[in-house]
């Protein structure tokens, strides 16, 4: 077991480097690509050329590309994020401030919504094609049809405006008790998770109801197994690769797909930060944080198999 | 507990397909049984056995409903029981024995968990008490390690062993009444002779009363005491199994019989002389990467010779494992040997697809077992049997009408079907447009692997005659894989035994099938059970009185 499982998070870490790299490269390429010119943007338009070309010169930005990607990958390995072209912090410094806020907000989502989307998948599952199962399957449909940004408003409508119990903003700064904090979370929260809790249940039920038609669970019923018996000692240790895989799926969403959802509560994320430094051409920003998402990623699908893989004896002791 | 008596009056069974009309699938069943006698319910698939079955533990299959009539085991009314009190009766009273042990046990949990779970959860006994019942099963079930077997999972035992470990399950909580659904069907006619041994012994000691499912007469002759045939749902017939076999009264029954022992079907063709069609020379097939000696690293065949004619037919025998198939699928080309040549028609035939000509493709077609997978559920009969002509021909259209149309004549189904898709036929329909197929490139050399195994005996029997019918007629040669020796017997001139991937015997099939040199060959041969009650007990006595 344990070779396999080394066997497996060894191949893993190496084949995530590799596609680490890979990304790196792809990153790189089209942040040179996009239009415009950080020092242009940085002086302003009223910037006289010989200016532009000595920031130009200042920040490294007429050496070749090859040169450049160079310089930065070499800083990147060491730990040297670089220094923002726009305000000239380190970027290690920019990351380190919003980070917290984005783990935070993915943390309380990811409570809240992974134990309700798999109690909602198996509730599904076992009452396949019953009432339950119809109204639980409308709602999720609509969840994942209804854009978040229509939620978010919406939300912010009924309960910042109208009802006024919550603030419409999420200024972290100003949390002093729980209960400020549940008030401001309530709402990202709750846009996050409409979109994850459809797609996770949704997955659930139909991997649950796989393992609910085979051989192995009728058997367990004509050894008189009960009905919730049957759906967890027997179908759904079965069904936990593929669920892994799908929470995995969509919790990967939760770093760098917030865009929406930080943008409309002002809630200083991750997500946010990357896209400001998009539209200031702040290019090692943008790299440092698409190289953060992918490790995320990465990270997740990992943990994903890793489950399934200690789920399941046939690959547990090869 | 002892067996007990078991009284089927009127029994009702209907399905409901998905939107469609409430249909009936068993009608009118009544059977009684004394404690301790066994039934078997025997009838092709469809026929309504398995269900008939299940209703005995008062359950139905999705989309099934049990719409009528009585079932009383003892003193209890199954059919009437509350929920929570048919769960109690399920894995307690009444015990389940599966047709595939591999899919009834749970793959992520170990085999005892599994083997005591109904006798914990009925409260029957205690933990302690259950293992060393079971571990005492298993002892008496002949499964080796005893001990220990139950700490493994499913995947690492066999599907012989698994099938007796599914037995203990069932015999753990002394059941009144045990339902066996064709339990040895997936299995080797070597092991299943083994299985069958231990079940009787076991179920006869604890004089359990038992249903027994099955299509095959051979077992059930061994098992039974007596039969209830059945076709479509309804009753065809009913007696105790020696009537049965001996004075059959109903038409059904008689064909069933019939088809259960196919006669010799083919002329022997004279030993014919001069260029072989097919010449296979010291063939050794392996999978997997090759090791530093270029051998692979799990080697299925060695050192196989074979020298087939024109229009003759040599039958390839033995258990699943020993390389039958990969036989086949090196000589058609889907895996490369890694020593040894195949020469067909005087030349040397390339390893792989890639370096065959098209007319080579032509004259070598392979027949699979599963026609539902070998053929493409999406096309009509008329697609599937216009491709191969279009390909290798280049027929024009009427020409390709006239030669489907012929097709459809030699396996003899009508032209009615050309428009259907696979989905919408039978089995034996669907082996049959099959088989057509492969005659539309006008083969020399058809492999057929195990077409017959997964159809009826009935249905089989019929593809079996077709095969010798095209062979007179065309002249086409096979080689025919099976692990059923009353095919090859009825089809094959030669016979070529396999075990564990090496060639233990080959000769005529009257030679080898009536005298048999080889150890492996005679226990293949006496495994085989004889249509007659008693041959399984005759056979253990003679074993144990022959000499060592």
């Amino acid at each position: 077991m344990r070779n396999t499982l080394f066997g497996l998070v060894a191949g893993r870490l190496g084949a995530s480097l590799l596609t680490l790299f890979l990304v790196s490269l792809v990153i790189f390429a089209i942040t040179s690509l996009l239009p415009g010119d950080t020092a242009q943007q940085i002086l302003g338009q009223f910037a006289t050329p010989e200016q532009v070309a000595a920031l130009r010169a200042q920040l490294g930005l007429n050496q070749p590309a090859i040169v450049r990607y160079w310089h930065w990958l070499s800083g990147f390995v060491t730990g040297d994020l670089g220094q923002s072209a726009s305000n000239g912090m380190a970027v290690a410094q920019l990351i380190n401030d919003r980070l917290p806020n984005s783990l935070i907000l993915a943390g309380i989502t990811t409570l809240v919504s992974v134990p309700i989307a798999i109690t909602m998948g198996v509730v599904a599952a076992m009452r396949r094609g019953g009432l339950i199962d119809r109204l639980l399957n409308l709602v999720t449909l609509s969840m994942v049809a209804v854009p978040e940004f229509l939620v978010a408003t919406l939300a912010v409508l009924i309960f910042a405006v109208k009802l006024n119990w919550l603030p419409a903003l999420s200024y972290v700064s100003t949390v002093d008790s729980l209960g400020d904090a549940m008030k401001i979370y309530a709402m990202p929260v709750l846009t996050l998770c409409c979109v994850l809790i459809a797609q996770m249940a949704r997955m659930t039920r139909a991997a649950l109801i796989d393992q609910l038609d085979s051989p192995y669970v009728e058997m367990a019923q004509l050894k008189g197994v009960p009905p919730i018996r049957r759906v967890m000692r027997h179908a759904l240790p079965n069904a936990v690769g593929p669920i892994a895989n799908a929470v995995a799926l969509s919790l990967s969403y939760l770093l760098g797909g917030v865009i929406i959802v930080e943008t409309i509560f002002n809630y200083p994320g991750i997500a946010s930060l990357m896209v400001d430094a998009v539209s200031n051409r702040d290019l090692s920003l943008v790299q440092a944080c698409a190289m953060l998402f992918c490790g995320t990623y990465l990270v997740l699908v990992m943990l994903a198999d890793i489950c399934a893989i200690l789920s399941n004896p046939r690959l547990r002791n090869r | 507990m002892q067996g007990e008596s078991l009284i089927v009056r009127d029994l009702e069974i209907v399905a409901t397909p998905d939107g469609g009309e409430e249909r009936s699938i068993v009608s009118r069943i009544g059977f009684s049984l004394e404690p301790g006698e066994v039934l078997a319910l025997i009838g092709e698939s469809g026929s309504g056995k398995t269900t008939i079955a299940l209703a005995m533990l008062g359950y139905a299959r999705r989309g099934c409903r049990i719409a009528g009539g009585s079932v009383r085991l003892g003193e209890t009314e199954v059919l009437s029981l509350s929920p929570v009190a048919t769960r109690a009766l399920r894995g307690h009273r009444v015990a389940y024995i599966a047709q595939s042990a591999a899919a009834a046990f749970n793959p992520s949990r170990s085999l005892m968990d599994q083997v005591i779970e109904a006798a914990l959860l009925h409260k029957v006994m205690d933990r302690r008490t259950a293992r060393d019942k079971a571990i005492g099963l298993f002892r008496d079930l002949a499964l080796p390690d005893p001990e220990h077997i139950g700490e493994r999972y499913p995947h690492q035992v066999s599907g012989g062993q698994l099938q007796r470990v599914m037995a203990a399950m069932a015999l753990l909580t002394d059941p009144a009444l045990v339902i066996l659904d064709e339990p040895t069907t997936a299995l080797d006619v070597t092991t299943q002779v083994e299985v069958l041994l231990a079940f009787k012994r076991v179920m006869r000691e604890r004089g359990t009363t038992a249903i027994y499912v099955s299509h095959d007469l051979t077992v059930v002759a061994q098992m039974a005491d007596q039969v209830l045939v059945l076709n479509g749902g309804c009753e065809q017939e009913q007696g105790r199994i020696e009537e049965i076999l001996e004075r059959p009264r109903h038409a059904y029954t008689r064909s069933l019989l019939a088809a259960t022992r196919p006669p010799r079907l083919a002329d022997s063709m004279p030993a014919a002389a001069g260029q072989p069609l097919l010449e296979v020379e010291r063939l050794d097939v392996g999978y997997g990467k090759p090791n530093r000696d270029g051998e692979p690293s799990a080697m299925v065949l060695r050192g196989i010779d074979l020298t087939l004619h024109a229009g003759r037919s040599i039958g390839v025998i033995g258990e699943s494992g020993s390389g039958k198939s990969t036989l086949a699928r090196a000589v058609a080309g889907l895996i490369a040997p890694c020593h040894g040549s195949v020469q067909f028609d005087g030349t040397p035939l390339s390893p792989t697809l890639r370096g065959r000509t098209p007319d080579q493709f032509r004259r070598i077609q392979m027949a699979f077992q599963s026609a539902d997978n070998a053929l493409n559920p999406a096309h009509s009969v008329r697609r599937l049997l216009g491709r191969p002509l279009e390909t290798y021909f280049h027929l024009d259209r009427a020409e390709r009408r006239r030669r489907i149309d012929e097709l459809m004549a030699l396996v003899k189904l009508p032209t009615g079907l050309l428009d259907r898709k696979p989905g919408e036929l039978s089995g034996g329909q669907k082996q049959r447009v099959n088989l057509a197929r492969c005659l539309a490139a006008k083969p020399d050399l058809i492999l057929c692997d195990e077409v017959t195994s997964a159809l009826d005996t009935v249905v089989g029997a019929a593809i079996l005659e077709l095969l010798a019918e095209l062979r007179q007629e065309l002249g086409v040669a096979y080689l025919f894989i099976s692990h059923d020796i009353s095919t090859v017997r009825a089809l094959c001139d030669d016979v070529m035994v396999l075990y564990h991937g090496e060639c233990v015997e080959f000769g005529s099939c009257e030679a080898v099938l009536e005298a048999p040199r080889h150890d492996y060959t005679r226990k293949l041969i006496g495994s085989v059970p004889e249509l007659r009650p008693g041959w399984l007990e005759n056979r253990t006595l003679a074993l144990a009185e022959a000499p060592a």
